[in-house]
């Protein structure tokens, strides 16, 4: 999976699960205020793309230190690097 | 003490799912129950249930569902509905003086959905965030807290089948206390196999399988059961003055509560715990039994309740009782709902100028009181109406309404 893929399928995996207009994804979008997600959709959000990489995301404190989609991506594309 | 206006009605019923529907299928006398296949399958003793049909669950989004189970949704459209009705802005109501009490004794779907995914998964996170708020059984009170930003009472009353009743008469209280101007009041059931399999268990419903619109028939001699159903019911309370003042409709006026309890048996209603939250909700109407020209019963169709409900109601009107119908006969009992449901299809019926029958009353039952059960629908509207409920361990509420 190319990095392009990687971040097309956590973009529409987020998408789906939070009805977010892709329009507003950009990179530098922050997830609490420019997207809208509160804490409890952290909790979701780790489902979904475990769900979406069929992957288990184990590093809380990494998790929680996320602010911008950007940071998702850099997060999801170095495990799926590490688990390739 | 202030009087208590009723503003707004909205329901969501297995009837249908707007004041028009239901109305039409009340003077119809139309059944809303059916079988339920995949009871059939899980060898369920009775398949029958009331059912919600075509409701559009996107009238709240993806993300405000997550922390609902679908009875808060159909809670908050009823909700909504009556608010509209009511003439009530998000700006009248996001203040400390108006409230939200609703009856619901159960949530049980999610926590069985929690559990199952905890098995399958072996982790507590991939439960994910909505069950928690889903599971608890004031989910209806929480969620429409967040989507309505009322400010003041919030929350959910349980007292089994009379958790409605209840809750409209504590919100009446508040009202005539002056502790608030205005209170969305209500109930809402689910309908799932999951939340009525123990019930279905202890063969108290009906099992005319074959017939599932004549299942249902409070009061008559061959009656073996209840049918369950749900949905949800919503009833905007204002103080009548307030009411008055700021222009709105008065559809009716709450003008008594009482409640009693038996001090009895779990499941078998006293001959006398129901007549006395009657006579408490008469003195506080300030009306005589004489003058209710409608009783809107309990009555769920099982041979010993509507027996007891028969006596109590004579205790109260003598020999002589008001018209009465159960809507239990079309709607299957609503449980936790069914109180809330009771003062919503009386108010549809004093607006819209008729009073149900009480349907598949074919036979009265010789070892019951004479009762002036309803078996057409009558062509004129209701004017002083006492709608009954009562819950398992006997918990007994009583509401007297007026209309003009």
């Amino acid at each position: 999976m190319t990095e392009q893929e990687v971040i097309e399928r956590i973009d529409s995996s987020l998408a789906e699960e939070f009805e977010l207009d892709r329009a507003d994804m950009t990179p530098e979008a922050n997830i609490y205020d420019d997207l809208g997600l509160d804490s409890l959709d952290t909790v979701d959000m780790v489902i979904v793309l475990e769900g979406a990489f069929d992957f288990k995301i184990r590093e809380e404190e990494a998790v929680r230190n996320i602010r911008t989609l950007g940071d998702i991506h850099r997060f999801v594309l170095e495990k799926v690097t590490q688990n390739s | 003490m202030h009087r208590v206006a009723i503003t707004g009605i909205g329901i969501i019923s297995c009837l249908g799912n707007d004041l028009n529907s239901v109305g039409l299928a009340l003077r119809e006398g139309r059944s809303g129950v059916v079988v339920d296949p995949e009871r059939v399958e899980l060898g369920f003793r009775s398949p029958l249930t009331g059912q919600i049909r075509d409701f559009d669950f996107s009238v709240l989004s993806r993300k405000q569902r997550k922390s609902m189970p679908d009875f808060a949704v159909w809670a908050y459209a009823c909700a909504a509905e009556a608010l509209a009705m009511a003439g009530l802005t998000a700006a009248d109501i996001q203040n400390d003086q108006t409230g939200l009490i609703y009856g619901c004794d159960s949530s049980c779907i999610a926590a069985v959905e929690q559990v199952d995914t905890l098995r399958e998964k072996k982790e507590t996170k991939a439960i994910g965030s909505g069950q928690i708020f889903r599971s608890m059984t004031s989910s209806i009170t929480m969620n429409l807290n967040t989507l309505f930003q009322t400010r003041g009472a919030c929350w959910s009353l349980s007292s089994a089948c009379s958790s409605g009743g209840h809750a409209i008469g504590q919100a009446a209280d508040l009202i005539r206390l002056g502790r608030q101007e205005r209170v969305l009041c209500g109930g809402a059931q689910e309908i799932n196999w999951e939340s009525m399999c123990s019930f279905d268990g202890l063969g108290a419903f009906s099992a005319r399988v074959d017939e599932p619109a004549a299942a249902s028939r409070p009061f008559d001699a061959d009656r073996d059961g209840l049918v369950p159903g749900g949905g949800a019911a919503t009833v905007v309370l204002e103080r009548y003055d307030l009411a008055q003042k700021r222009g709105a409709t008065i559809l009716g006026e709450l003008l008594g509560y009482g409640f009693s309890s038996d001090g009895g048996q779990l499941s078998v209603p006293s001959e006398d715990g129901i007549s006395r939250a009657m006579r408490m909700a008469l003195d506080q109407s300030g009306l005589m039994a004489a003058e209710i020209d409608y009783l809107c019963a309990h009555a769920t169709s099982t041979p010993a309740g509507d027996a007891a409900e028969a006596i109590n109601i004579c205790k109260v009107f003598g020999p002589k009782t008001p018209p009465i119908s159960s809507l239990k006969s079309m709607t299957g009992h609503e449980l936790w709902m069914s109180g809330a449901s009771q003062v919503v299809y009386s108010t549809i019926m004093a607006q819209q100028g008729f009073i149900a029958a009480n349907i598949n009353y074919q036979q009265p039952d010789s070892a019951l009181p004479e009762l002036n059960i309803i078996r057409e629908t009558i062509l004129h509207p209701p004017t002083k109406v006492v709608c009954n409920s009562a819950g398992f361990g006997g918990t007994n509420s009583a509401l007297v309404l007026a209309f003009s």
